[in-house]
């Protein structure tokens, strides 16, 4: 990577970075360069991964290493040029970490840290080094280099085979294998077949997705248009939530990019094979994420989930064969192409292959994005990578596989990122969240809110679902309110079981989670707020803010009473 | 009444019929409405249904179902809190405490004075810097009770309004 003979800085501003505030050290560099008249390409881009160190910002003068700054405020922009980008001296306070081959004074070699030494990157691989927004940039770092291999040198077939052989498996959270799904389309009649890609994202504790889109979307443009090509699709969405402008803005950018050097639209690169991509929106509803209903919101109702059979591959948009994946399965695809599916196979554990791109949060003190080898243990990845609890507490809970995961204890720390392993455990990790509590965490009070989550995203269509989450949430409630009554949590079995066997999607099917797997590992605490009417951990609020059209007919049952049916 | 619904009106016409993605639908017509608006009119309900030759119910269907839509203008500046269980677990309760005492609310919505909306949001999507928060799409992470306060008592007035 070189920009020529100008310093080069690299201002991560994907949504953690903006968050920190990397949009006004974007402007403090533009103004104070200007003010100086010092010549310098200033690129905004994605993210390293490395969110507690943002904003980020990262220099590289032409003949030295990268010098990455950390939690640059607009009031050290003009340190950074003076010192260091005019006058060669490195501000030992502000500097983080140097990237390249020759070390910078004394400052610690990005690659000795644990946040970036253990990540594996292959769908972040660009992630933080290129800009977005430029698709040169990406075309320099082997972009769409698997697309010319797909279109000149293999057969549609031959793309399906290498991604049979590199036993990718969905990373939506079911974790079907790619290949497999991929075909299924393939002899689907056509003309017209769609491929989507669902960045709904509405997960709490979870932003891999948009990060990708946000740092590096012509992976996942590229990785689309190979499954375009190997399914014989004509047609491809990217499917985001409306309001989040950094993913769709940079998306967008990206397919009219690609559109321009004929990456997109007809014959592309002169072949045979024409694909098109546009980005839709959905409106604010987590259940939009799951696949049919992500199906019915591109086709603009509401986005109640479908029947199944039929399944996509046969009728999914407008009754029109669809293949869809989530954005980290497209974004590998460039990889596997280029590398050959034996490549991958041969990275990750057992039948999970490939990366996992961790989202760490909560009580932890590098919160951050970490794309890491599959079957890596969720311990390595909170102490060794997230350097665990900060302030001398201890860890108490996990909470992974987004709002209809689980919250499990730390017996799970052993657990390796493993698809199976997880599943048999009883864990899930699903979208990539992972939640860490420290001990003064309150498992009621986290259930409450996860509940609260599940009951408010409830689509209504299967009345198990509607009704049992409103059930639920009534009775933790109570709980948190000290007055629950002995039975409630059987209640609360009784709610679950029927949700689980009675919903159509995985949204009423999962709902029970948070609470099944809190009770199987911190149920005295529900019980000594039944019995004891106290909290044991003093952080269970009794006052608790609900979004207003939680419940929109709430008020006709405030004066609820404990429920004494026997369901 | 008159002019103004049809200057609403005409405002939602604008909005429909430039969508600029390939794909019109009436979700889609809705968010560009919205856009425009602010928030969605009976008005918009009827342009979206004749552009998109569905029926009124239909869209009413799609508008009330999607938890963004709103049915009266919002205030000049959006507050949205972030009540996440990444955010609620390192102190979102206090912020939410903090800021609807500050502006005078007991829960989401508007201020008297018209000038802020306050809003819970489910997850805005930086985590890692929670507790979070957005004042008019700009994200904050790292958020006090405090500092809530104060860049929300620093919002600059609209000049366009």
């Amino acid at each position: 990577m070189n920009a020529g003979e100008r310093p080069w800085i690299r201002i991560g501003t994907e949504l953690n970075g903006q968050a920190a505030g990397a949009v006004e050290v974007v402007e403090g560099f533009l103004s104070e360069l200007d003010k100086r008249g010092v010549e310098a390409n200033v690129d905004e881009v994605g993210t390293l991964g490395l969110s507690y160190a943002e904003p980020l910002v990262d220099v590289l003068v032409p003949g030295n290493s990268r010098l990455l700054f950390s939690r640059v405020t607009p009031e050290d922009v003009p340190t950074i040029i003076d010192e260091y980008i005019v006058g060669g001296r490195v501000p030992k306070s502000l500097a983080f970490a140097s990237l390249g081959d020759d070390p910078i004074g004394v400052v610690p070699d990005l690659n000795t840290m644990p946040q970036y030494s253990l990540q594996r990157r292959i769908a972040m691989r660009n992630a933080g080094h290129i800009a977005p927004g430029d698709i040169l940039q990406y075309v320099a770092n082997d972009g769409y280099a698997a697309l010319a291999k797909a279109l000149f040198e293999m057969e549609p077939s031959g793309v399906i085979d290498e991604m049979k052989a590199s036993n990718l498996r969905g990373r939506g959270g079911a974790g079907f294998p790619a290949g497999l799904k991929w075909s299924f389309m393939v002899n689907s009649p056509g003309p017209v077949k769609y491929i989507a890609c669902n960045c709904e994202e509405g997960d709490p504790g979870a932003f891999n997705d948009k990060a990708i889109l946000e740092s590096d979307p012509h992976t996942l443009i590229e990785g689309m248009i190979l499954a375009g090509y190997a399914t014989g699709a004509t047609n491809g969405y990217v499917f985001v939530r409306h309001g989040h402008d950094g993913p769709i803005d940079r998306a967008e950018q990206a397919i009219n990019d690609a559109y321009a050097e004929n990456l997109l639209g007809k014959n592309i690169l002169g072949s045979d094979f024409s694909f098109d991509i546009e980005v839709a929106l959905t409106g604010d509803s987590y259940v939009a994420g799951e696949e049919t209903g992500m199906m019915e919101a591109i086709e603009g109702k509401r986005s109640m989930p479908r029947f199944k059979p039929p399944f996509p591959a046969a009728a999914g948009l407008w009754m029109k064969p669809t293949t869809i994946n989530n954005v980290k399965t497209f974004s590998y695809a460039p990889q596997i192409v280029l590398n050959g599916g034996e490549w991958f196979s041969n990275i990750g554990v057992n039948n999970s292959t490939g990366t996992a791109i961790a989202c760490l949060t909560g009580n932890v003190t590098y919160p951050g994005i970490y794309e890491v080898e599959m079957g890596m243990t969720m311990g390595q990845v909170i102490e060794e990578i997230g350097g665990g609890v900060p302030n001398g507490k201890q860890m108490k809970l996990l909470q992974t596989g987004g709002p209809l995961g689980g919250v499990i204890g730390l017996d799970s720390l052993d657990l390796h990122i493993d698809f199976d392993e997880m599943q048999q455990a009883g864990a899930m990790f699903g979208s990539g969240g992972i939640i860490v509590g420290d001990e003064d965490a309150s498992v009621v009070d986290l259930i409450r809110v996860l509940v609260t989550f599940c009951q408010y995203e409830s689509c209504g269509k299967c009345f198990p679902c509607r009704l049992g989450m409103t059930q639920l949430l009534d009775q933790i409630e109570r709980i948190a309110r000290f007055e629950g009554v002995p039975g409630d949590m059987d209640a609360c079995e009784r709610v679950g079981t029927t949700m689980k066997i009675g919903s159509l999607c995985a949204h009423g099917q999962l709902g029970f989670n948070p609470i099944s797997s809190a009770l199987q590992h911190f149920r005295e605490e529900f019980e000594i707020h039944i019995t004891e009417r106290r909290d044991p951990t003093g952080r269970t609020s009794t006052k608790f803010y609900y979004p207003k059209s939680t419940r929109p007919y709430a008020e006709d049952f405030a004066q609820a009473q404990p429920l004494k049916v026997n369901i | 009444m008159t002019v103004a619904t049809e200057e609403l009106r005409e405002r939602v016409r604008q909005a429909i019929t430039n969508q600029k993605r390939p794909t019109v639908t009436v979700l889609s017509s809705l968010l560009a409405a919205q856009d425009a608006l602010g928030y969605i009119p009976d008005e918009a309900i009827d342009e979206v249904a004749a552009y998109t030759e569905a029926s009124i119910n239909e869209v009413w269907g799609v508008a009330s179902f999607y938890k963004n839509f709103r049915f009266a203008p919002a205030g000049e500046h959006t507050v949205e809190i972030c009540w996440g269980p990444s955010c609620h677990l390192v102190g979102a309760t206090a912020i939410i405490e903090r800021t609807l005492e500050h502006v005078g609310l007991e829960e989401e919505g508007e201020t008297d004075d018209g000038r802020l909306t306050v809003r819970f949001n489910t997850c805005l999507g930086a985590c890692a810097q929670a507790p979070v928060i957005s004042i008019d799409h700009l994200l904050r992470g790292r958020m006090t009770p405090e500092r809530a306060v104060t860049l929300i008592d620093n919002i600059p007035d609209n000049d366009s309004h």
